[in-house]
């Protein structure tokens, strides 16, 4: 289909337009103020988008209502801030252990909770994400710095090279995108994606056909929660100062927001929520005081009109092996 | 050789009994049918062997193995594949998704194979593919292998539900009402389906109301009545039998 063909061409050039974008605003040098400006919404957008993609693991395939994801979050930037303040460690080689740690966290924590559905999953979930951040503000273990945070986290080093400038960190930020957009894809073809879309169709019937719910539920919530810490991570080196109130109850619903908003299951949906609900309020910063509301408006309308999300999963395409083609 | 052995199972729901100390035994290669009135507790004993409801008391033997305290999908990777009575299909994926869901037991990649598309996973994801087609072609509706199973007529979602079964490759399969909903035409042809599911060596338990039908495709009929065992025999037997007689029509006082 010829089609096709080309909107997958204007797709792969806006993608490719899109990571030659700091070099156009960097070719002013020095980095211009405003260009400074759009590369640090669009680094927030592309932290988001990260996050939205591995909530949607969780909320969009598994269909578990989880509104919590910014805990997990929470756990991978701690990790990453105190290995590195308090034991040197180099930011890099603290992204494994925070994608760890947040993957231990949520095994730990869904385990009890992974049967419960769906409002009731919600509520716990809200729990879990107040839990953490009145912990992290108690200064759990004497680590977490209260309320205040932690401060003078390191930048991360790559091949040698100090990421510090936004259009630097744009290329780590949407680097890591691009790569978590290919893993999930590959993920979402195979039989765990499947085995995620049986159980939110009906668990049930996924049961009695031989898919072990539990166990997925599970690995789902996990894997969502690793990536999540893998981005506390790039997070913390990008901020150099994190704190208990960049994790709270709002972060999660914003999240939730993106996915169900954008199109759950489906990651250019994902996507796309991300650049409305994180990009949208920047383009309208004249509007302040009345922000929120056109924000609650205009959630009202879709869940009217379009419930399903701005881009609705398509469903997976199989292609026949030519033995059996028809 | 027998394959499945109920004995003294029981279960109750709050002060209902639904099934009071029912044993029997299904020969490996056998055709039984459940019967008994509605309100008898056949769905329920369907329920307690694939594991969806637990026994009060009595244990089911499958192949040797105890059946006590696994979840259901273990019961199916065991070998014991089932049918929903209201059917149960995913309506939103894809007939061939809907069978594959059923392949998913015997597949073996792991997350790590499907996170990083390893080339074993994307040999087995080839193999189930053709499998699924295969059981597909086997109910007759490979060429609908792209619908949203919700989109298929009744009937056909019967036969899908077969098909996702039988992608479990099963020992034994357990149909609740297979018949039910079908018009003449397609009960004709799953009485053929069920004669070939047969020769591929399944065992089939099957609950059905169509008495014509069920007299001609099982070798054995089980009755029950409030729970318990009525009557068990051949499907001639059966007819002749004064108890199933009262049980279905009433007695005259």
């Amino acid at each position: 289909m010829s089609g096709g063909r080309c909107i997958q061409g204007l797709q792969i050039l806006g993608v490719g337009l899109f990571f030659c974008l700091p070099l156009l605003l960097t070719s002013f040098s020095p980095l211009s103020r405003q260009a400074a400006y759009i590369l640090g919404v669009l680094n927030q957008v592309g932290l988001y988008a990260v996050l939205a993609l591995s909530l949607n693991i969780i909320l969009g395939h598994a269909g578990m209502f989880h509104m919590g994801h910014a805990a997990f979050f929470a756990v991978g930037a701690y990790t990453t801030a105190i290995l590195n303040t308090v034991y040197d460690w180099s930011i890099l080689s603290t992204l494994p252990v925070a994608g760890l740690t947040a993957g231990v966290f949520a095994l730990a924590v869904a385990a009890p909770i992974i049967h419960l559905r769906g409002d009731y999953l919600l509520m716990v979930t809200i729990g879990i994400v107040e839990i953490v951040r009145i912990a992290l503000v108690n200064d759990i273990f004497g680590l977490t710095g209260g309320a205040n945070g932690i401060v003078g986290i390191d930048r991360p080093m790559i091949f040698g090279y100090r990421v510090t400038r936004p259009h630097q960190f744009f290329y780590l930020i949407w680097g890591f995108a691009a790569l978590s957009m290919v893993l999930f894809h590959w993920l979402e073809n195979s039989r765990f994606g499947r085995a995620l879309n049986f159980i939110r169709e009906d668990p049930v019937a996924a049961e009695g056909v031989g898919v072990n719910t539990a166990h997925y539920k599970l690995m789902a919530f996990t894997i969502g929660a690793v990536w999540a810490g893998f981005v506390g991570t790039l997070y913390a080196s990008q901020m150099r100062t994190i704190s208990p109130g960049s994790f709270n109850f709002w972060e999660s619903v914003v999240l939730f927001m993106i996915v169900i908003l954008g199109g759950s299951g489906n990651q250019k949906g994902v996507l796309l929520g991300a650049f409305l609900v994180m990009g949208l309020p920047e383009l309208f910063r004249g509007l302040q005081d009345t922000r929120l509301l056109c924000f609650g408006a205009a959630l009202v309308l879709m869940m009217i009109f379009r419930p399903q999300g701005l881009l609705p999963p398509k469903g997976r395409r199989y292609t026949l092996p030519p033995d059996v083609a028809r | 050789m027998i394959l499945l052995s109920l004995k003294n199972l029981t279960k109750s729901f709050g002060g209902l009994v639904a099934v009071a100390g029912l044993s029997f035994d299904v020969e490996r290669g056998e055709v039984v049918g459940l019967i008994g009135p509605n309100g008898a507790g056949k769905t329920t004993v369907f329920n307690l062997i694939t594991g969806a409801v637990r026994p009060d008391d009595g244990h089911i033997f499958f192949n040797g193995n105890s059946l006590e305290g696994l979840k259901p999908h273990r019961i199916v990777y065991l070998g014991l594949a089932r049918t929903f009575q209201t059917i149960r299909l995913f309506p939103k994926l894809s007939a061939l998704e809907n069978v594959l869901a059923g392949s998913h037991c015997r597949m073996k990649s792991s997350f790590v194979a499907s996170l990083l598309r390893f080339p074993s996973q994307r040999r087995e994801e080839k193999a189930a593919l053709a499998e699924a087609m295969r059981e597909l072609e086997f109910v007759g509706l490979a060429d609908r292998w792209r619908d949203e199973a919700g989109s298929l007529s009744y009937g056909d979602q019967r036969r899908l539900e077969i098909a996702r079964a039988l992608a479990t490759e099963p020992k034994l399969i357990v149909l609740d009402e297979p018949a039910g909903g079908m018009n003449d035409q397609e009960t004709f042809e799953l009485r053929d389906l069920i004669a070939r599911i047969k020769a591929r060596d399944i065992t089939i338990i099957l609950i059905e109301h169509d008495m014509g039908f069920v007299m001609k495709v099982c070798n054995r009929l089980v009755v029950m009545e409030n729970g318990a065992l009525i009557a068990l025999g051949r499907p001639e037997e059966i007819r002749e039998n004064p108890k199933v007689i009262e049980a279905y029509l009433g007695v005259d006082d």
